[in-house]
């Protein structure tokens, strides 16, 4: 839900509560003061009555309402010491509205010339169910014209006010660190805004910090340990190359040597795996799927011919992929490789690519691979232990990276990876 | 032949050097930035090998000097960085090559034969033992001037073999010049002994006056016979 929108929500049911309050007591408040200026009125009239009669005794004969507000009726003197002067609500009947309408009596009890009379006086009441429903009206109106202008208010101002925030979070939204922006300023004299603004370029500024920093160690990193190795490979190979050596040595060696370079093509993984996933593969173009795996099955023409494997290329259309070059590379060829060497002799290697598909499946061990592990790293067949265990990671990092989907499936004997170019997500 | 190795890496340096100089080349070494700087200002060598990260500054500015200085130093950068970013960046400065480490002797020898080749002025890139002659740009063999025809593998891996003469190659080595970085450990390599008989076979119907042995079982060394 847009703040806008929830502010509107809490408003209006702030203002539904207030409102509804505040008009129960205003009705109230309302009503008891019409009804204390009628009681005053009926009062004034009863003193009226009381003074006119004096010098009009006729007065004294009214004894229904007859169009007059007032009746007078004689009572017995024990009968008018018990009365008080009573006010009170009560329904008479209206000949002009044909109904029952309600008005304000007055009671009272007075002594003339020894005799003792009950007095009521009348006035009409404003109608009450009117009253209400005009009120109630009247507090609908109020509240919708409340909500309308918040509406409006909240659309045209407020938008405008908020306009900064949505500035930086676009902002945010779109920044890649390893685009190397700088965090950019939107023009405001928000206290709140300039605060989150001041907020979040401290955060980018860290993370460039520590992106830059992160870059820096894989590369130093890389640079650590390959000289090393390189020491080890390049003084063992010259050892190899001496006149003294006896086979058994040499052999020892030669397995060394190997250990050695098994130990780079780790390293090398490793730090490819984390520039992958640090996305510094940033360079776009569009590579046709087709003519990369075409180009590394002949590379691996040799092998494929040695171990007397069938190839079979089926192509619908031609693939293109907008993707980095080098890591379009990487994929296809650790797939093509994989299809390769695990192998077996007189195998068969398919491979399919369709509009938005490149699949390849090959002859190999006669079970099912975990398709959940077999992406994870260093998950690797135990009986190849001089295996990196990270070409398939290599391949789901690179996917990921793209929005491309990467599966495994065993399907009729034959190990299948399948790789769904549409893109659901592009994250570079 | 005179070669500049400047590596801050004594251990290295030293590996380096000691092929080199069953190469037959005359080898100085450098092994900081201050040294590197002024032996390019004083000598002239035929081949520099330059790693980047020199303690005192940047190969770059080594590259950098040397353009300066108008010279026309064959440079191969080898650095420990395996940066797009670097490559281009010492490609745009001047150098001829950028090699990784770790990276296997045979395939340094090979790099600097193809940088001196280039160098020299009969214009002809081209390498001859004996009897043989392999045309690199033509991407021919011919022996004792007839032409053998090689398929695209078979020519890569004799120039390996004709860049290394008497030198030891092995498996991984020509596996990884060959077919790629991707080769692995545990790829099966018999597959290379199957392409060596190939190879072997031609040169043998040809009489070429080389011969690939195995040594060991570990790797190949070529020969002039």
């Amino acid at each position: 839900m847009k703040l806008l929108n929830r502010s509107l929500v809490i408003l209006s049911i702030s203002f539904f509560l207030i409102i509804g309050i505040w008009s129960l007591v205003f009705y109230w408040n309302l009503r008891d003061e019409i009804r204390d200026s009628i009681d005053d009125g009926l009062d004034n009239n009863r003193v009226l009555i009381l003074q006119k009669m004096i010098t009009d005794s006729t007065l004294l004969s009214q004894h229904e309402f007859s169009g007059n507000n007032f009746k007078i009726r004689p009572i017995t003197k024990e009968e008018a010491f018990t009365y008080k002067d009573i006010y009170k609500d009560t329904m008479m009947y209206r000949i002009n509205e044909d109904d029952l309408e309600p008005v304000r009596v007055l009671h009272s009890a007075f002594e003339h010339q020894d005799t003792f009379y009950q007095l009521t006086v009348i006035s009409s009441l404003v109608e009450e169910d009117d009253l209400i429903e005009d009120s109630f009206w009247a507090v609908v109106w109020l509240f919708i014209i409340l909500i309308t202008s918040i509406i409006i208010i909240n659309n045209i101002i407020l938008r405008k006010i908020w306009n900064p925030f949505y500035e930086i979070l676009n902002h945010l939204k779109n920044y890649r660190l390893d685009r190397d922006e700088m965090p950019k300023n939107s023009q405001t004299k928000t206290k709140e805004f300039i605060q989150l603004q001041n907020a979040t370029n401290t955060l980018i500024h860290h993370s460039r910090e520590v992106y830059a920093s992160q870059k820096q160690f894989t590369e130093n990193a890389s640079h650590e340990l390959q000289t090393p190795i390189a020491i080890i490979t390049n003084k063992l190979e010259l050892l190899l190359e001496s006149d003294h050596l006896v086979e058994k040595d040499a052999q020892t060696i030669a397995d060394v040597i190997n250990m050695a370079n098994r130990l780079k093509k780790l390293n090398q993984s490793l730090l490819l795996l984390v520039k992958i996933e640090n996305n510094q593969f940033l360079e776009q173009e569009a590579i046709s799927i087709n003519q990369l795996a075409l180009d590394f099955l002949s590379n691996y023409q040799e092998v494929t011919d040695f171990k007397n494997i069938e190839l079979k290329v089926k192509t619908t259309t031609e693939l293109v992929v907008q993707m980095n070059a080098s890591l379009a590379e990487m994929l296809i060829t650790n797939l093509i490789k994989n299809a390769v060497f695990h192998n077996t002799k007189n195998g068969q290697i398919t491979v399919r690519i369709t509009e938005e598909e490149f699949e390849i499946r090959n002859t190999g061990t006669s079970h099912s691979l975990d398709a959940i592990t077999i992406f994870n790293r260093f998950e690797k067949d135990p009986t190849k232990t001089l295996s990196t265990g990270l070409g398939l990671s290599i391949c789901q990092a690179i996917c990921q990276t793209y929005g491309f989907k990467i599966t495994y499936q065993f399907i009729e004997n034959e190990h299948c990876f399948s790789v769904k170019f549409k893109t659901t997500h592009t994250s570079i | 032949m005179k070669i500049l190795v400047i590596e801050d890496e004594i251990e290295l340096q030293e590996a380096i050097k000691e092929s080199l100089l069953k190469e037959k080349y005359t080898v100085e070494t450098a092994q900081d930035f201050t040294v590197a700087y002024e032996k390019i200002a004083l000598y002239d060598y035929d081949c520099i090998l330059l790693d980047i990260m020199l303690p005192g500054g940047s190969g770059f500015q080594i590259l950098e000097k040397l353009k300066d200085m108008d010279k026309s130093e064959n440079v191969i950068i080898i650095s420990a960085k395996d940066s797009l970013e670097d490559k281009l960046n010492g490609l745009a400065l001047g150098a001829d090559d950028y090699l990784t480490k770790p990276f296997h002797i045979a395939e340094l020898n090979a790099r600097i034969k193809a940088v001196l080749r280039r160098k020299k002025y009969d214009g002809k890139n081209e390498i001859v033992i004996g009897n043989v002659t392999l045309d690199i740009d033509e991407r021919t063999l011919s022996i004792a001037g007839k032409n053998i025809h090689l398929n695209r593998k078979e020519f890569d891996i004799l120039s390996y073999f004709l860049s290394n003469k008497n030198r030891l190659i092995t498996k991984t080595a020509l596996a990884e010049y060959v077919w790629g970085d991707e080769i692995d450990q545990a790829d099966n390599l018999d597959f290379i002994y199957y392409q060596i008989k190939n190879l072997r076979k031609k040169l043998d119907d040809s009489n070429a006056e080389v011969v690939i042995e195995a040594i060991y079982g570990v790797g190949y060394k070529l020969s002039q016979k």
